[in-house]
């Protein structure tokens, strides 16, 4: 049988050679990822923001948004947003924070109960209260925080310090080029994107660290090769791993964003742009090269800084090609 | 690194057998399961997003604890001050501390050492912290603070006394398997599953149903007390709300008769003349005598029922009440004389609580969810495993064959931990097949490059296993701190992503360490291959 080859052995790219496009194009983004996140802000959900947040699907046909739309708007709930959700006959309403504390809330879904009457099914109700949002922010906030900075001393003690550095500036790109992403697609931010955003850090971290392990097996192995050549080895070597796995995880992702329901919809498409998108470009275009800047190898880089490789000659690992199993057993 | 002794090769299939039988409950009926033998009854939980349910998380009103505390605070210095014979005047609450005066200069020393006594320490005695700061404000004044440690001791002995209350509560009302639970230090978090009228809930837990039966002031209108806007120092102002929602002023004196807390029992009937529904209700021995004893001296006189404040009704007290039972008619429903007989068997709470959160989900959208998260589940993993086979093979076979190990273990792990599994947590678990298979990605590259650098078949296979494992645990352990820290901060259908895919960690890496080897081992040792076929 043959068997599908999606990378062909012994590629042979220099991904080094990007290097000097992707540090600029990757600031840049981060940069309007930032300015969109203070400009257009992030859609949060009631979660963060406080309010109620009901979905109800019409008894029969399809429910109608226009006259839910004016009946829900005379009761004086201040904003109230409708938004059709996974159906035509479902509908999300979104009732923002009531002024006057905890009970004002209840309320509000009590004045709503009441004008939509019983014509549909009340298929979710959640209220939100203004201290439970406050600290659900906090604590999402704090453990983001916790979990880079968990990671990045685990990194530490495995790697080099310049790994676990390295690392981390990959995983702040990503993670700032999602909240841009959740920007400019007004992705509701809720819990759940705390979630999507943790799994986004610890996929691309896995995907970053297979890599570093490659780097660091080669940097003991081959003692002469110049920094860029050894991570464009590295690179290469994992290439196929990177895409095959890439693959499958994003058929995983892509099942759930097609079958999965508008519940985790937000979620799977976060995850789809963080871990398949951001994720493998940043381990490989951002997190490798930025340990040259970052002194791995200083020793070395002198030694053949000469030669910038021309396109179609081979790399100097050829030599090397049949010596690294004897070297090693 | 291909070797396994006959004894490790049945320990590991056995392991992975009996984590896989574990999830085997899951599939039989819940009234079956029940007949089983207790060690063979743990279970995965569903979510209430997935069976539908309320969550509701209450607050202790810490403003309602506080004045209770100051009341109670102010009664004793008084009671302390009369009992000394010390004159005394202006003893009021201000703010967050209680103000006496005391009248003559000489009493001072007395009045202050005698009000330093209400002073107790916390905890036992222990760490030196008291219940009330009392102190010297200048020319008489004594002030006595309840200090936040006793604030806080407070708040959690409140707690602890509501969540029995809670529990009758929501028991009476007929809901199946209610987890009540304290959530930090003023917190009580009630889910239900599968729950028809969660209004039911919140009306039924929202009470603090306090019940108290009082005399109406007969000398002094209500009336008279509103137009004047002052109300006599004995009695409250309250109301009583008719069934067209009129509300009526009532004087009620500020003394009680008897309280709820001596009701031994309280039922809803129907009254037996008018067929109207009521809620009747008996006394313990010493509620019946105080009962008898106040209608005995007030026949003629209304007396108010009052419930958390407001006037349910009020009756004439037409003969004396002799047996310590009686009901209360005040235009109720079939449904609220049935909760109010629940709030009155229940006993009322020690202060009132506030719903600061609450998220309901109904049983069409939870059944929804599952059906969605099946079908998300079964797409996501056919689509890996014609990609793996595609790609590896005969390799490709065996890395689904451990995936589909790896998610029957998931379930075995969540079954035995009687885990819960929410929407996002089948998330989890369908991101773990494409995940899990990470792990053979990385051994047969590895492999694959060690046939390209010229390695034997058996040879490149062993060096394939031996160095990609080490990566594989670099790189999920990244993950695995992602999960936890997600656990730890996360809450109901958040936490449960995070508990299955940190379960999905660690049995890919247990089949990759062990069944994975195992399955390529053995066929090596069978085919002896020149070629790997990868």
């Amino acid at each position: 049988m043959r068997l599908l080859r999606i990378v062909p052995d012994d590629t042979k790219f220099d991904f080094m050679r990007f290097r000097r496009i992707s540090f600029p194009v990757s600031a840049a983004l981060s940069i309007l990822a930032i300015v969109l996140y203070f400009t257009h802000g992030l859609n949060f959900g009631i979660d963060f923001e406080g309010g109620t947040l009901i979905e109800v699907q019409a008894k029969s046909g399809n429910a109608n948004m226009q006259t839910m739309r004016s009946t829900l708007g005379t009761l004086g709930l201040g904003e109230v947003q409708l938004q059709q959700f996974g159906g035509p006959a479902n509908v999300l309403i979104r009732v923002a924070q009531q002024p006057g504390g905890e009970a004002a809330q209840q309320a509000a879904v009590e004045k709503v109960r009441g004008a939509l009457g019983t014509d549909v099914d009340y298929r979710r109700i959640e209220v939100v209260g203004p201290r439970v949002s406050g600290e659900l922010l906090y604590k999402g906030i704090l453990g983001l925080f916790a979990a880079i900075a968990a990671i990045l001393v685990y990194l530490w003690f495995r790697f080099e310090w310049q790994f676990a550095l390295g690392a981390m500036i990959a995983n702040v790109h990503d993670l700032v080029l999602t909240l841009g992403f959740m920007s400019v697609t007004q992705i509701d931010f809720d819990l759940t994107s705390i979630a999507a955003l943790l799994t986004i850090l610890g996929y691309s971290l896995n995907d970053t660290v297979v890599i570093y392990d490659r780097i660091r097996e080669m940097l003991r192995r081959y003692k002469r090769l110049s920094m860029p050549d050894l991570l464009n080895i590295s690179i290469n070597a994992t290439l196929s791993r990177s895409i095959v796995t890439h693959v499958t995880v994003a058929m995983s992702l892509l099942a759930l964003l097609l079958f999965g329901g508008p519940a985790i919809h937000s979620f799977t498409a976060t995850m789809m742009f963080g871990v398949v998108l951001v994720g493998t470009y940043t381990s490989v275009f951002i997190a490798s090269p930025i340990l040259i800047y970052l002194g791995v190898g200083t020793g070395r880089t002198e030694h053949v800084e000469t030669p910038e490789p021309a396109e179609k000659t081979p790399e100097p690992a050829k030599p090397s090609r049949t010596s690294p199993a004897k070297a090693r057993s | 690194m291909l070797y396994f002794s006959r004894w490790k090769a049945l320990a590991i299939l056995g392991i992975a057998a009996l984590v896989c039988l574990c999830a085997v409950p899951n599939f039989f009926p819940a009234q079956q399961v029940a007949k089983w033998p207790e060690w063979a009854q743990r279970r995965m939980v569903l979510g209430l997003d997935l069976q539908g349910g309320s969550h509701l998380l209450l607050e202790v009103d810490a403003k309602d604890v506080k004045q209770q505390k100051l009341d109670q605070v102010r009664d004793d210095a008084r009671r302390v001050l009369r009992d000394a014979k010390i004159g005394y005047t202006g003893l009021a609450i201000r703010g967050d501390s209680v103000e006496v005066r005391i009248r003559e200069g000489s009493d001072f020393q007395t009045a202050y050492n005698k009000l330093r006594e209400l002073s107790v320490p916390l905890g036992g005695g222990l760490g030196g912290q008291r219940s009330l700061a009392v102190s010297d404000a200048g020319s008489g004044l004594v002030r006595l603070t309840v200090t936040p440690e006793a604030m806080t001791e407070r708040l959690r002995q409140v707690v602890e006394q509501a969540v029995p209350i809670i529990e009758k509560r929501v028991n009476a009302l007929g809901l199946v398997e209610p987890t009540i639970q304290r959530e930090g230090a003023d917190r009580i978090l009630v889910q239900v599953p599968g729950l028809g009228d969660p209004e039911a809930l919140l009306r039924v837990l929202g009470k603090t149903a306090k019940m108290e039966f009082r005399l109406v002031d007969a000398s002094n209108s209500a009336e008279d007390a509103l137009a004047a806007g002052r109300v006599p120092p004995d009695d409250d102002l309250l109301y009583e709300t008719s069934k067209t929602g009129q509300k009526t002023p009532i004087l009620v004196q500020k003394q009680v008769m008897v309280s709820g807390s001596d009701l031994t029992d309280a039922q809803a009937t129907f009254d037996q003349r008018t067929g109207e529904p009521v809620v009747s209700f008996k006394f313990n021995s010493n509620g019946a005598r105080r009962f008898a004893q106040v209608t005995q001296e007030n026949v003629g006189r209304p007396f108010a029922i009052v419930l958390d404040n407001d006037v349910i009704s009020a009756p004439v007290i037409r003969e004396p009440i002799m047996g310590g039972q009686g009901q209360i008619s005040g235009n109720f429903t079939v449904e609220s004389a049935n909760e109010l007989a629940i709030l009155l068997r229940a006993g009322a709470l020690p202060a009132k609580l506030t719903p600061i959160e609450q998220r309901v989900v109904g049983p069409g959208l939870g059944q929804d969810s599952i059906e969605k998260g099946k079908l998300a589940s079964y797409a996501g993993a056919a689509l890996v495993v014609i990609f793996m086979f595609a790609t590896y093979g005969l390799f490709g076979l065996f890395a689904n064959i451990a995936v589909a190990v790896n998610v029957a273990m998931i379930f075995g792990v969540l079954s035995l931990l009687n885990a819960t599994l929410t929407l996002p947590g089948i998330a989890g678990i369908v991101l773990t097949v494409g995940i899990a298979v990470d792990s053979n990605v990385l051994i047969y590259e590895r492999i694959r490059e060690e046939v390209r650098s010229g390695r034997s078949a058996i040879s490149a296979i062993d060096a394939g296993f031996s160095r990609a494992l080490a990566t594989i645990l670099d790189s999920n352990i990244t993950t695995f701190i992602a999960a936890a820290v997600l656990f730890f901060i996360g809450t109901g259908p958040v936490k449960g992503f995070a508990v299955t895919l940190g379960i999905g960690i660690a049995t890919s890496l247990f089949t990759a360490f062990t069944l994975t080897r195992l399955i390529v081992a053995t066929w090596v040792q069978w085919q002896r291959p020149k070629v790997v076929p990868i």
